[in-house]
């Protein structure tokens, strides 16, 4: 009942924003973010968009949530994004609001995560003139968009924001930014949604050619040794059940990437865990040792690949991939499916056949259980792996987690054992600091109903830290969680292993007290030292509704393990301490 | 194996598309040896004529991230086939009265031209593949080279369109 009156007033409110009333820039924009679906804005105002920010004045249907910083906002959006899969949309004005954006557009561009950009600038006529808050914002995101626009007429915004969310969230998904100059805010014109979009040099290739499919599921049949290496493509695509299909069909075992992790579940027998260079020993070993490699929405990244010219030597190479650039941008490739990874594996499906697999999965099962993920526990000292794994118990791997850049995160990959698509959201290709908190605001928004755990290093926490007034002040859940060792761990553990106990500008000793920070913002803060308190306090967390901080306090010179350091192939692999 | 490729682009006439498509190469560490942008037979869109040096591989990813920017619409490894290439020099000389009758032979038998006579100068167009208009500047080089500017290639395929 309450139900259906919330679709009829969505029709009501459509047919309201549809109407071709004469309007300024600023409600055309609202209004098109309206009818493109978007239910909440992460932004920051300043000159260059006030005349936006007054058309939200007194706006009951548009739902902007107020950053304390636009890297804040567009880290927000981010995380709203990945979680939800819909475009996330964040605003900022000219100059410095719009540069503050740079580097959460070239996270979710390196992440191919769908995000609509809008940034203020000034009039058109002032426009190359070094004019107060003027930053060229297309010029210089143009490496890190997947396109953008200058909107120079009113006359062209609707059909720009309609094109701008088509090319965001189709094809291999990406950021597109759209710079409104002040004046083109203010002027008015005759609103018209366009409901087609029609751009003559943008056609992504969804359906896969049949021939390859064919020819990739004959080298599956005849493979002994296949691994399929799945990627963040998987979970982009909706694609897990589709996968868990073709995986159960073809008997193939299953590493996920980083981004690809919770896109196959973690419990299935044939998943190995995480490859690369915080991989697992049967993962990588299996890269190494296969003759056939599946890349399904995966790219090969250098940290899955470690030495490239020492890579999978024995493989013939399959990749599935929406974008065909990366089809043998890396490795040599023998069989391309260019299309959509669902629509590939819905394809592949219909006709897949088991690989000769068995003594393989034998020896892949030999080595998990001979080299599994492990860790010297202590009872006096709280270990970083402990506390991940117990988040994972008491979660039951059902949260959606954010994380941010280094030890900590390599450590969630490794022991919060992800079931479900969109439960991992972290920054894989550009790795951004400052990444994990904002972005885990953006999930809870997106996913009211779910817990969201952020966690943070010590590091990384301080660099997006503002932001724990919006949790606060608009009461947003999420459990923030910093595993505290003092350190830049990851650096730390370069500068032992790699630069021989050279430590260099690592130490955080002095950062502020995080229970004491979270509690000046209003946020409840509390600290676990040992095991029992991290229990004590972790239920805590959980039983208090609205958001927390717990830091937790670990030891500082604890490494990731496995490791494979730069220059070396992927079964060269540091196994760490013993026990 | 490296070769020279010569890369028709057709792209729309928008503001910025040149920088879209030179960034592009500048960042994937494509070089570029020569461009050249102007209108094409259909009304908003321009076509550019890059001429790119890479092997196979190279060439591979140049047309696929190429046809990622979105103001692409069209793209044609020219070399691939039979082409018709030519570019455009003009040459300003030192040329004392006395030499230039020497000079007028070397640029008649290029079926070069004079565009312009100054009392101590002569400047020469010369039109043909990238060779021959190195050639001409090697022969002219003595005497005295002012000043030379070349439009890059700009080329099509041979025979009948598509």
């Amino acid at each position: 009942m309450s139900a259906q009156n919330a679709i009829l007033s969505r029709d009501g409110l459509r047919e309201k924003l549809l109407r071709p009333d004469y309007i300024t820039g600023s409600e055309i924009l609202l209004r098109s973010l309206l009818l493109e679906g978007v239910d909440c804005v992460f932004g920051y105002p300043g000159g260059a968009v006030l005349y936006i920010y007054d058309a939200m004045h007194g706006n009951k249907d548009f739902r902007h949530l107020l950053t304390r910083h636009e890297q804040g906002a567009i880290h927000a959006a981010d995380g709203y994004a990945r979680s939800t899969g819909k475009v996330g949309v964040c605003i900022a004005t000219s100059g410095p609001g719009a540069t503050n954006l740079v580097t959460g557009i070239a996270t979710a561009y390196m992440d191919s995560v769908p995000l609509v950009v809008i940034t203020g600038n000034v009039a058109t006529a002032a426009i190359g003139t070094d004019a107060f808050q003027e930053a060229d914002i297309t010029g210089i995101t143009m490496p890190i968009t997947k396109h953008s626009y200058l909107v120079r007429r009113v006359e062209d915004l609707a059909r720009i924001i309609r094109e701008a969310f088509h090319i965001a969230s189709t094809g291999r998904k990406g950021p597109v930014l759209i710079d409104i100059p002040k004046d083109v805010s203010a002027q008015k014109t005759t609103f018209h949604y366009p409901e087609t979009v029609q751009i003559r040099g943008y056609n992504p290739t969804v359906y896969p050619n049949r021939l390859q499919v064919e020819r990739l599921l004959s080298a599956i049949e005849e493979s002994e040794r296949p691994v399929i290496l799945a990627g963040g493509g998987v979970v982009y695509s909706g694609a897990h059940e589709e996968l868990l299909e073709f995986v159960n069909k073809t008997q193939i075992p299953v590493t996920t990437t980083l981004l690809g992790l919770g896109g196959f579940p973690s419990g299935h027998p044939l998943w190995m865990g995480m490859p690369g260079m915080h991989g697992t020993y049967a993962a990588n070993k299996a890269l190494q040792n296969c003759d056939l490699l599946i890349s399904i929405g995966a790219r090969f990244d250098d940290r899955v690949t470690m030495r490239l010219d020492g890579f999978a030597p024995k493989a013939k190479i399959a990749h599935i991939d929406i974008d065909p650039a990366e089809i043998g941008k890396n490795v040599e490739t023998a069989i391309p499916c260019v299309g959509d990874v669902k629509a590939v594996l819905a394809l592949a499906n219909e006709k897949a056949r088991p690989a000769k697999s068995a003594a393989w999965i034998a020896e892949i099962d030999a080595n998990k259980r001979a080299y599994p993920l492990k860790y010297k526990d202590d009872d006096k000292e709280l270990k970083p792996q402990y506390v991940i794994e117990m988040i994972h118990e008491t979660t039951g791997g059902d949260a959606i987690v954010t994380t941010d850049v280094g030890q900590h995160q390599m450590w969630v990959a490794q022991f919060y054992k992800f079931n479900r698509p969109r439960s991992l959201i972290t920054s894989g290709g550009l790795g951004t600091m400052g990444f994990g908190f904002p972005s885990a605001i953006g999930a809870q928004i997106g996913n009211p109903d779910r817990l969201v755990v952020s966690i943070n290093g010590d590091g990384g926490m301080q660099m997006c830290a503002q932001e724990l007034a919006i949790c606060a002040i608009n009461n947003i859940p999420v459990k923030i969680v910093v595993i505290n060792n003092q350190v830049l761990g990851m650096v730390r553990q370069w500068q032992e292993i790699i630069y021989d106990n050279r430590y260099s500008h690592i130490d955080l000793a002095g950062s502020p007290d995080f229970v004491k920070l979270a509690e000046a913002y209003g946020v409840k803060g509390l600290r676990a030292t040992n095991k029992e308190e991290a229990r004590s306090a972790w239920q805590e967390a959980l039983s208090t509704p609205g958001p927390v901080l717990i830091d937790f306090v670990v030891r500082k010179e604890e490494n990731v393990y496995p490791m494979v350091t730069q220059g070396n192939t992927l079964d060269e692999m540091l196994m760490g301490d013993d026990e | 194996m490296k070769k020279k490729h010569a890369i028709s682009v057709l792209v729309n006439n928008q503001p910025g598309v040149l920088q879209r498509v030179s960034g592009l190469f500048g960042r994937r560490g494509f070089n570029i040896d020569s461009i050249t942008v102007g209108e094409s037979e259909e009304p908003g869109l321009s076509r550019m004529i890059i001429v790119t040096t890479g092997d196979d591989r190279m060439m591979e990813q140049v047309q696929k991230q190429l046809y990622k920017l979105i103001d692409v619409i069209k793209v044609v490894d020219l070399s691939a086939g039979p082409m018709v290439a030519r570019e455009l020099a003009l040459i300003k000389i030192g040329a004392e009265p006395s030499v230039r009758p020497e000079i007028l032979g070397i640029v008649e038998t290029f079926r070069a031209s004079v565009v312009d006579i100054g009392p101590s100068t002569l400047i020469v167009q010369v039109v043909g593949d990238p060779e021959k208009i190195d050639a001409m500047v090697e022969l002219l080089k003595p005497y005295g080279l002012r000043e030379l500017t070349r439009t890059g290639v700009t080329a099509m395929t041979r025979g009948l369109a598509k």
